[in-house]
């Protein structure tokens, strides 16, 4: 099997453990990834927020030039480029005129856009695509005994929520199922992290943080799983931060592809697990060797 | 212009003498078409002795102007050109039979719905007209004087669903003399109405109300009930159907068993431990069982996937020890009937969202939240707790929370308003409150309380003390902020009133779980050949003048299976399938448009391609002479047979040959 893939800036910037992972696991499925060449900037959430139809419009030309490239769909991992791109897509189908803004801007580019390209979620690939039944065979280190809280973030599900439940999503609780990990019941699968209100209102942003991260606790979990470079950041790098203001919380945050990579006995440091700055360990009583 | 050489008409029919009539509706047509243009028009061409245009030909005036000008010009063919011929045909055919011409001599042309609602430009929408006109104006020439079929109608009704709508209607043909077939196809009578506790605005309880009805319907002599039962064909039409109905076995003889439940006591099982249906699941029941304690017919039923014997056929079988009247009979079939009636009432009633839709509100996740129809059974007396309403875990709650629009009006689950959930929510508040002493939060987007006494009851609660948030809940849940909140469920609500988001603790939720059409609703639809919204509600022929009537002649409507409503409506609308169900049967006979087919004797060969087609078995081959002769009686006019044959001898009246290529011909000249 192989997917186009849509990397985004930020699986090769502070997201570069969750592309490390991800094209390891798929790999390890065999299945391989095709980046589209010469992709751009998808514009994330903030420049949409300025302008919707320019931010549509830069969000096309990867869309124009993936359909040119002969893909009828495109695999973007990052939950904001996901998002983007799925909201261009609904955009130019919803409404005519953003659709000849779009296409007048990039006939300027020698470009035009069919709007027959997919775009796709990693969980969606692999639990719809690849199944879970061929990834319960390549588990051979199960985690058994972690106990993960699945944390979706607020963007691959809402408002466009194509291949899992908006309120009460569960393909990650699934996936993490199948790889032998104990899922905790927690209810804030889709609360917000914060954002990029961490940056900008810091007191509001940490806050939503904490809220994750002490439930989490509460709830007995060993580690969060995300499949948001945003909220991966805001969790481990603001990590310091919020034990500074709220006492301490020891959970780790990972993607969720590394939690797969582990139960398919791959190396941590293949899984970029050493970029963690909250390390993750498995807790002490498993029976689990330690990575 | 001259009418086609190939179907001209027969040489020996003299010139029609044609009226031509157009109307503005108002301004519905006359906005859009331009109405004296259509009549000077009309005029012009050949066989039209005249043509006018006016405001209202439906009205008296508009009629009496047909009959003077018939009188006055001889004329023996009209053409009106107004709105559906659903709507006037039968309107002006009376009017040409009151000035003595055959009513078959009238042709309509629709440019109301097929033209001024549907187009925008004048000018063209004219021109429409025109064409339709013309071609009208073609085809009546050949029209020819027909008579009404008469068909009889048996006396017998068929009620399909018992609940509180089929028992009404059911009740009220009987006592007017008809018989009646009750199917329902639970085991007993009742529908939701029998789960319910106390109805609204004036909390009379709702089994004493519905009890006695039901009990009405089992000693009626009239009315033969058929409980576990289903229709799975329905031939035939108005006045004549054959209707299949499949009778599931209960394994017990019902002419025997008297409902003592001395069976169910003597049970392999020795406590109940399947779901019990009539309480919504919040009890338990064993295989053999009473659905509950005023089911009528007062009949146990043995569940064959939970019967031991009946799944492995290894157990005691201390049930038919305990029958001191060898009512259970283990090896019973399924009984196919086909009975006859005239009419047919259709009162399937709804069924209820499911709430694990919407996981926000964390129905089957979180034990706490309860559905409107089982909080019925909390308060009800003879319900699963006798009147005790507890928590799961068996706790008295302190807060209560009811959310309405659960899967009402919201796009992403149903779009309409269920009708009943802000009263019977209100109702459930007080009662709540005064079996529990909890307080009672209400969380609505709006109150619709339109009904007799039913703003007043809205007024009770605010005086008595329920509260009110008025905002649609985001979600409930475990997740508590503050030690206030921790071991309860916390509702997230924006409360637009006071213009923030709040959370809220209470013990216990309520969702008020919307109506939606019975699951099968669609299959049903198909059996009966009725028509069904997108949604799946039955569709009535008009939301105004024919809400009880389908359009399938003879198969009404009542209830809950035409679209969410309250009891009150519910029983209206029963009575008034009942009263246009007996005005049908009562007059005897109806009469059906001569739309039959028939056989040029000179021109069949024989050949028997028809026989085969037609799915009413009218047409016969006369062995003797060699040709199919169709029996009128029994022919529906379904056209199939002048279709197919060969030779091109089979005509149908009203839809002539020459008739349809004339109005072809004249849609299509270009004048
Ligand atoms: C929680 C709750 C509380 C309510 N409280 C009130 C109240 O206080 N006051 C009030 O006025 N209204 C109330 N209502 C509304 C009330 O329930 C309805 O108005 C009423 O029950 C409608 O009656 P029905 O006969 O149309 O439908 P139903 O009660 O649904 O009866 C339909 C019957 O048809 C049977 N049936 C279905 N399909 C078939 C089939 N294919 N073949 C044979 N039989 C079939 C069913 O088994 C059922 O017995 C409440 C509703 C709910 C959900």
């Amino acid at each position: 099997m192989k997917y186009p893939y849509f990397p985004g800036c930020s699986l090769r910037g502070l997201g570069r453990a969750y592309e490390e992972s991800l094209l390891a696991v798929l790999h390890h499925l065999g299945v391989e990834l095709q980046e589209l060449e010469d992709w751009n900037c998808c514009g994330a959430t903030a420049y949409m927020s300025v302008d919707e139809t320019q931010a549509a419009v830069l969000a096309s030309r990867n869309l124009a030039r993936a359909e040119r490239a002969g893909f009828s769909e495109l695999l973007a991992p990052c939950s904001a480029c996901y998002l983007v791109l799925n909201k261009l897509q609904h955009s130019i189908e919803q409404f005519p005129d953003i659709q000849q803004t779009v296409q007048r801007a990039l006939a300027q580019a020698n470009l035009n856009y069919r709007g027959s390209v997919r775009v796709r979620h990693p969980l969606d690939i692999l639990l719809h695509e690849i199944g879970l039944d061929a990834i319960r065979e390549r588990v051979v280190q199960p985690l058994r005994g972690l106990k993960v809280a699945p944390y979706y973030g607020c963007q691959i599900v809402r408002p466009y929520a194509t291949f899992d439940d908006a309120h009460q999503p569960t393909t990650m609780d699934q996936l993490l199922a199948t790889l032998g990990a104990e899922v905790v019941v927690w209810p804030l699968k889709t609360k917000c992290c914060g954002g990029t209100l961490t940056g900008t209102v810091p007191e509001a942003g940490l806050r939503l943080s904490y809220i994750l991260l002490k439930e989490a606790q509460r709830r007995g979990a060993h580690v969060l799983a995300t499949v948001c470079p945003l909220c991966h950041f805001n969790l481990d790098a603001y990590h310091a931060e919020i034990e500074h203001r709220w006492g301490p919380i020891p959970i780790p945050t990972v993607y969720f592809s590394q939690l797969m990579g582990l139960a398919f006995g791959l190396a941590p440091r293949q899984l970029g697990l050493h970029r963690n700055l909250v390390p993750f360990r498995f807790p002490s009583e498993p029976t689990v060797a330690c990575p | 212009m001259t009418p086609p050489q190939n179907h001209a008409p027969k040489a020996h029919r003299a010139e029609p003498r044609i009226g031509f009539y157009v109307c503005h509706c108002g301004s519905n047509i006359a906005d859009t078409v331009d109405c004296a243009e259509i009549a000077r028009y009309a005029a012009s061409l050949p066989g039209v002795i005249l043509a006018r245009d006016y405001k209202y030909m439906c009205s008296d005036p508009g009629q009496e102007l047909i009959q003077q000008d018939i009188r006055e010009y001889q004329l023996d063919r009209i053409v009106v050109a107004s709105c559906s011929p659903l709507l006037h045909e039968h309107t002006f055919r009376a009017a040409l039979a009151r000035a003595g011409l055959n009513p078959f001599y009238l042709q309509m042309v629709n440019i109301r719905e097929h033209v001024s609602w549907v187009h925008k430009n004048r000018e063209a929408a004219t021109a429409k007209a025109r064409d339709l006109a013309r071609a009208a104006i073609q085809r009546v020439r050949h029209h020819q004087a027909l008579q009404p079929i008469r068909v009889p109608i048996r006396a017998e009704a068929l009620v399909l669903g018992g609940g509180i709508a089929g028992i009404h209607a059911a009740l009220l043909l009987a006592e007017a003399g008809k018989r009646v077939i009750l199917v329902e196809r639970q085991p007993s009578i009742g529908g939701h109405m029998a789960q319910l506790d106390k109805t609204f605005p004036t909390l009379d309880c709702a089994a004493c109300i519905l009890t006695p009805k039901m009990s009405a319907v089992r000693a009626h002599p009239n009315i033969t009930l058929w409980t576990y039962s289903e229709v799975i064909k329905v031939e035939g039409y108005v006045g004549n159907f054959t209707v299949t109905v499949r009778r599931k076995p209960r394994y017990i003889n019902e002419a025997l068993c008297v409902g003592c439940k001395q069976c169910v006591d003597a049970c392999v099982f020795k406590d109940g431990k399947f779901p019990d249906e009539f309480n919504a699941g919040l009890s338990h029941r064993k295989p053999i069982y009473l659905p509950f304690p005023q089911a009528t017919p007062q009949v146990v039923v043995i569940d064959p996937d939970r019967c031991l014997n009946l799944k492995t056929g290894k157990c005691k079988k201390t049930c038919v020890e305990a029958c001191d009247r060898n009512a259970i009979v283990f090896d019973q079939q399924p009984e196919v009937h086909e009975v006859k009636v005239g009419t047919i009432i259709v009162a399937t009633g709804y069924d209820l969202f499911d709430p694990t839709r919407l996981p926000q509100y964390g129905y089957g996740r979180y034990p706490n939240v309860f559905t409107t129809l089982e909080a019925e059974r909390l308060v009800n007396s003879s319900g699963p707790t006798a009147g005790k309403v507890r928590l799961r875990d068996g706790r008295v709650p302190r807060s209560v929370g009811i959310i309405l629009c659960v899967g009402s009006r919201d796009h992403r689950t149903h779009p309409w308003c269920s009708r009943t959930c802000c009263m019977h929510s209100m109702k459930l508040a007080l009662l709540i409150r005064e079996h529990a002493g909890a307080e009672v939060t209400i969380f609505h987007m709006d109150i619709r309380s339109a009904g007799k006494g039913y703003e007043e009851f809205y007024d009770r609660c605010l005086r008595e003390g329920i509260q009110f948030i008025r905002g649609r809940v985001a979600e409930v849940t475990d997740w508590a902020m503050t030690a206030k909140e921790e071991g309860h469920l916390v509702v997230r609500v924006e409360d637009t009133l006071a213009g923030f988001v709040r959370r809220i603790p209470l013990d216990m939720i309520v969702l008020a779980v919307g109506m939606e059409p019975q699951r099968d609703a669609r299959e049903l639809r198909r059996i009966l050949n009725i028509s069904c919204s997108n949604e799946g509600w039955f569709l009535e022929r008009h939301p105004k003048l024919g809400p009880v009537i389908t359009f399938t002649d003879g198969i009404f409507l009542a209830g809950c299976c035409q679209g969410p409503k309250d009891i009150p409506d519910t029983v209206a609308q029963a009575g008034a399938a009942a009263a246009e169900a007996l005005a049908l049967m009562d007059r005897g006979y109806i009469e059906q448009e001569p739309n039959t087919a028939y056989i040029d004797p000179d021109h069949c060969c024989g050949c028997k391609s028809c026989l085969p087609l037609c799915p009413y078995s009218a047409i016969q081959l006369d062995e003797t002479q060699g040709r199919a002769f169709i029996n009128e009686a029994l022919c529906k006019g379904c056209g199939a047979c002048v279709a197919a044959c060969p030779s091109g001898s089979i005509q149908q009246h009203l839809f002539e040959d020459e008739q349809v290529f004339a109005e072809i011909d004249g849609v299509l000249s270009y004048a």
